[in-house]
């Protein structure tokens, strides 16, 4: 879900240069500066959902921003991991990690 | 496996100052934590952030410079980006850097992982848009970022610090609405003495106050039924003041409510742990060194006990030294020379605890919340349920995990331990002591299973 | 308080006789211990499991069985009772094998088995494309399955919960930190307390896990129990990757996966180690090679309540008559029997199963 950031950034501000770098989340890209926070540079531009709860499916997004709380989970090439705990690299494929709900779907083994 | 004298989990405070001291005493130490850099959560990337906005985020973040600083001795060796996942009794430490394990193996270790806050589970603290009051601060501190249209709700100085900081950065806060009454403030008042030895505490709090007053950021107090509300994000918080009922639209509601000891790893290594009651948290037993019930572990810093940062700088330097004599680098009279200094500080500086400690009392609504209120956020169970399942006979916390998965999920019960216990003790009349606490297992925070298949070193027995 | 029964132990052993029992009329009062205490029926891996069970002593084979059979409408009712539903499914369940020498000897056991069932034994060898079929995520070691159709598994922790609460809502009286001490017998029983709290009643079942083996002894059990502990994983939720359960590997209701499981002889340790955990880990990789890349959520050890022989124990005491021993290895898998048909065995009704061959006389010749 994109939509207007809720945050200001005084980075650019400050005029520190740090070189964008292409990002996919959801199938969307983005230009991130890399080696920053991903949840924050996620956040800084407007995604705020980042995973569904597994069992309900209800929208979450980074909570405690210290690897506390795991709402920041979401896929990077392939594993799980805390967006707040991880700084954005170039070419990283990031996307909601898959639920249980999505089990439905495949389901209908004998 | 990387053999060394002296390991120390966290690079906050208490970490970095334990390794400085540890190096003049001539011990070698590796200085392990998940961030990338050293500073803990006060100091938080102090190295970089210092030249690009020192001056908004204040004294108070670049006291930590020098011991930053200090931790490029050849004597420390950093280990950055590993998360600990588990911690035994032999000293040896298994951690995850960029999903590969590293084991290191140590004569002795010191435990300084700091804090976590503590939980604060309202009506809609679930959804984002809602965050924690230090989560605020470390988007500001770490990347620059101020939420526009933010609420800071419930109690503490880090409260104040946060609004202030957001102010100088011409973005104030819309409202801060403290859960604190004037009762606590009277009762506070009695403990005004050790305070007042403590008086730097109460000048920077008059201080932090009256900016904000200046700066025409509004406070409510002594709120209650505060709801977070909206459909998929924060849109507004409700709450009352007295009679009143105020209502107010907002992007973000940042929740704060005191800290609390993270004892992850004190608990899996099962150490001993006892109730306190002041701070309202588990903490581990230690005596005045910091060593735990376990001769080769200390603890140091607000993961032995919430003191702050100072305290936390001090209790790692007087662990340190102790540790320091174990290994043979320090002789007694050395140490409790040494030491003397550091312990009256400390002293000093514990002054004013007992006094915010109840200025700042935890939210009542949010350690007992409403039955529809989420208390596992990772796994969704409610206080009703909870509470459900303990009129059923529930024997304790672990048999609730059990039948509730409350505690299971991938946060390993961070989040809703205290909650839970809180419930038992109010439901059961038993002391939080008699209660306890979640059994915490490795691995303390995931792992790939391949992470932890490449540690097989020998088949196990299996019969099938 | 006096009962008909009062049961010391409330794990999934005594849950399940306090259930049946509840069901046949009697007054049951249920003593339990701690949230510390050991409890298998807390830690284990959930399964139904039929397949290599009695190789050497098929009355077991035939009793679990039994219960498989059972399952379905015991759930159900389970269920019906509570709301909870226990994530049963019982669409078989697979062996897997790397070597065609393994294959070959498992084969053998499985064969002498079907004879003594007179042929009704449904286990088939799937291999190559048809195994593959049946699951996608298997690894290329693997050169065979033995897909035994009576397999299943379950949620273990949603069972113990329906009954607990099924237990008290047909008036069952669930008492917790109760550890029993001692038991006696005049005209009645009296159970005494830690705390020298006393219960009294007409019979007691002793079904306290490894507890039964201080307190079996005092009663005129030889209960010959130790602890077997076995460490197990379980991962993030994940969609749907596993279909039918093994034993080294399911993927429970609730989207984690479950993997499983070590056995060893350590004592009352029931801590996890780097080389059991480890282990596991790269025995599923092995099995399921996507694993690798998901992440472990948790590990833990739990004691396995092991006979001399591993086969369960249905005793009455010969000292104290109206004191009765009931343990097993597998719980989770005799629930239904147990339940069903173990309260007309106390009562000696004309219905009652034979279970003269898992008496106690065995350890006594
Ligand atoms: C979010 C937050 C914000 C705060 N902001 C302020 C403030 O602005 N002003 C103030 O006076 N006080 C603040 N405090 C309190 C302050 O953090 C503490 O008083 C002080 O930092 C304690 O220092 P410490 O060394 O004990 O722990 P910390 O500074 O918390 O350091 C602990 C370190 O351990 C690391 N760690 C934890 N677990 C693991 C693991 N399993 N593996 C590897 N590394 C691990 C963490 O990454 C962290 O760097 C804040 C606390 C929190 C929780
Ligand atoms: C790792 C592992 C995997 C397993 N996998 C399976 C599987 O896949 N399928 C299967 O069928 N089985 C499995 N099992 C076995 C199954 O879990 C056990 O057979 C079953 O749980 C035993 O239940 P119980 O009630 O006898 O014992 P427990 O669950 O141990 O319960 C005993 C109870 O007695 C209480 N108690 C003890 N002493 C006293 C006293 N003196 N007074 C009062 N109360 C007392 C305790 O507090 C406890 O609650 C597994 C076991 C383990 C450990
Ligand atoms: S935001 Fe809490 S773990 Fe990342």
């Amino acid at each position: 879900m994109k939509t207007a950031s809720g945050f200001n950034s005084l980075e650019d501000a400050s005029g520190a240069s740090q070189s964008l770098v292409p990002v996919r989340f959801d199938g969307q890209d983005y230009m991130l500066p890399e080696g920053a926070n991903l949840a924050a540079s996620l956040l800084t531009a407007g995604v705020s959902v980042f995973r569904n709860a597994p069992a309900t499916g209800a929208p979450r997004g980074p909570f405690c921003m210290m690897g506390v709380c795991y709402d920041c989970l979401v896929n990077i090439d392939g594993i799980t991991q805390q967006a707040c705990q991880t700084s954005v690299e170039a070419n990283m494929n990031v996307c909601k990690p898959a639920t249980p709900a999505d089990l439905n779907t495949e389901d209908d083994h004998a | 496996m990387l053999d060394t004298e002296l390991a120390i989990i966290g690079a906050g405070p208490a970490g970095m100052a334990a390794a400085i001291e540890a190096a003049n005493c001539g011990i070698a130490s590796v200085l392990i934590d998940e961030q990338q850099s050293v500073g803990g959560q006060i100091y938080r990337d102090v190295e970089r952030v210092a030249p690009l906005r020192g001056a908004m985020l204040g004294q108070d973040f670049l006291d930590g410079l020098p011991l930053a600083e200090g931790t490029h001795s050849p004597l420390i060796t950093h280990l950055a980006g590993a998360v600990v996942w588990q911690v035994e009794k032999d000293g040896t430490i298994t951690c995850s850097v960029k999903d590969q394990a590293r084991q290191i193996k140590a004569q002795r270790i010191l435990i300084a992982t700091g804090a976590i806050e503590r939980p604060m589970p309202l009506p809609g603290w679930t959804m984002p848009g809602v965050m924690t009051v230090g989560a605020g601060q470390i988007l500001l501190k770490q990347s620059g970022l101020i939420p526009n249209k933010a609420v800071l709700i419930g109690s503490g100085p880090l409260l104040y610090v946060l609004a202030s900081q957001m102010l100088k950065a011409k973005t104030p806060p819309l409202a801060i609405i403290e859960t604190q009454t004037m009762g606590d403030l009277t009762k506070a008042m009695k403990h005004i003495g050790g305070a007042l030895r403590g008086w730097r505490y109460l000048l920077k709090g008059t201080k932090l106050l009256s900016a904000l007053k200046m700066g025409g950021v509004k406070r409510y107090t002594g709120a209650s039924n505060i709801r977070l509300e909206g459909e998929g994000a924060v849109a507004s918080v409700s709450f009352q003041c007295g009679a009143r009922s105020h209502t107010i639209p907002c992007d973000t509601a940042l929740l704060h409510h005191g800290v609390v000891p993270n004892v992850q790893i004190s608990r899996a290594l099962q150490l001993d742990h006892h109730w306190d009651a002041q701070q309202a948290c588990f903490s581990p037993s230690l005596d005045e060194w910091g060593k735990s019930s376990e001769a080769t572990i200390f603890i140091a810093g607000d993961g032995a006990g919430i003191g702050g940062a100072k305290a936390a700088d001090l209790c790692g330097r007087i662990a340190a030294l102790k540790l320091a004599s174990e290994l043979g680098k320090l002789d007694e009279e050395n140490l409790q020379q040494r030491a003397a200094p550091l312990k009256s500080a400390l002293l000093k500086e514990n002054a004013a605890r007992p006094f915010l400690d109840r200025a700042y009392p935890p939210f009542k609504d949010a350690q007992s919340p409403q039955d529809k209120t989420i208390v596992c956020r990772c796994e969704e169970v409610t206080a009703g349920e909870i509470r459900k399942t303990i009129a059923l006979g529930c024997q304790g916390p672990n048999q609730l995990k059990a039948f509730l998965r409350a505690g299971m999920g991938p946060c390993q019960g961070r989040g809703c331990g205290l909650t839970i216990s809180t419930l038992f003790a109010e439901q059961t009349g038993k002391s939080m002591q008699e209660i306890d606490y979640f059994t915490i297992r490795s691995p303390l925070k995931p792992i790939t299973l391949g992470e932890l298949a490449s540690l097989k070193q020998k088949d196990v027995e299996r019969l099938f | 308080m006096n009962t008909n029964f009062t049961i010391i132990g409330g794990g999934v052993v005594g849950m399940s006789l306090a259930w049946g029992l509840l069901k046949h009329g009697h007054t049951v009062a249920i003593l339990d211990g701690s949230d510390g205490s050991f409890r298998a029926s807390r830690g284990n891996f959930g399964l139904i499991w039929i397949q290599g069970k009695g190789a050497k002593a098929p009355h077991y084979a035939k009793w679990s069985r039994l219960s498989a059979s059972l399952y379905a409408d015991f759930a159900d009712e389970l269920t019906e009772a509570t709301g909870i539903p226990l994530g049963l499914e019982q669409n078989g369940g697979f062996d897997y094998h790397f070597s065609e020498e393994s294959l070959q000897k498992t084969v053998q056991s499985y064969e002498r088995l079907k004879q003594e069932f007179d042929g009704d034994y449904p286990f088939e060898i799937l291999c190559g494309e048809d195994l593959r079929k049946e699951e996608p995520t298997l690894g290329p070691d693997i050169v065979a399955g033995i897909l035994h159709h009576d397999d299943g598994h379950l949620n273990p922790l949603k069972l113990l919960r329906a009954l607990q609460q099924d237990v008290q809502q047909m008036g069952g009286t669930y008492l917790t930190n109760r550890h029993v001490v001692d038991v006696s017998k005049t005209d009645h029983f009296t159970l005494t307390c830690a705390d020298n709290e006393t219960f009294h009643s007409e019979r007691v079942i002793l079904a306290a896990g490894l507890g039964s083996r201080d307190l079996g002894p005092k009663m005129g059990f030889v209960a010959p129990l130790e602890p077997e502990r076995g460490q197990v994983l379980i991962t993030e939720k994940l969609p749907r990757m596993i279909n039918r359960p093994s034993v080294t590997a399911r993927q429970v209701d609730e989207g984690g996966i479950q993997i499983g499981a070590t056995n060893e002889r350590v004592g009352y340790d029931d801590g996890t180690t780097i080389d059991g955990i480890a282990f596991l880990a790269a025995e599923a990789i092995r099995t399921h090679p996507f694993l690798a890349k998901t992440k472990l959520v948790r590990s833990w050890g739990a004691l396995r309540v092991m006979s001399k022989d591993g086969l369960p124990i249905y005793q009455q005491s010969q000292s104290m008559p109206g004191a009765y021993l009931v343990t097993c290895h597998s719980g989770i898998t005799l629930s239904a029997v147990h339940g069903k048909l173990l309260p007309s065995w106390f009562d000696q009704k004309n219905d009652a199963p034979n279970l003269e061959k898992f008496s106690e006389d065995r350890f006594r010749l």
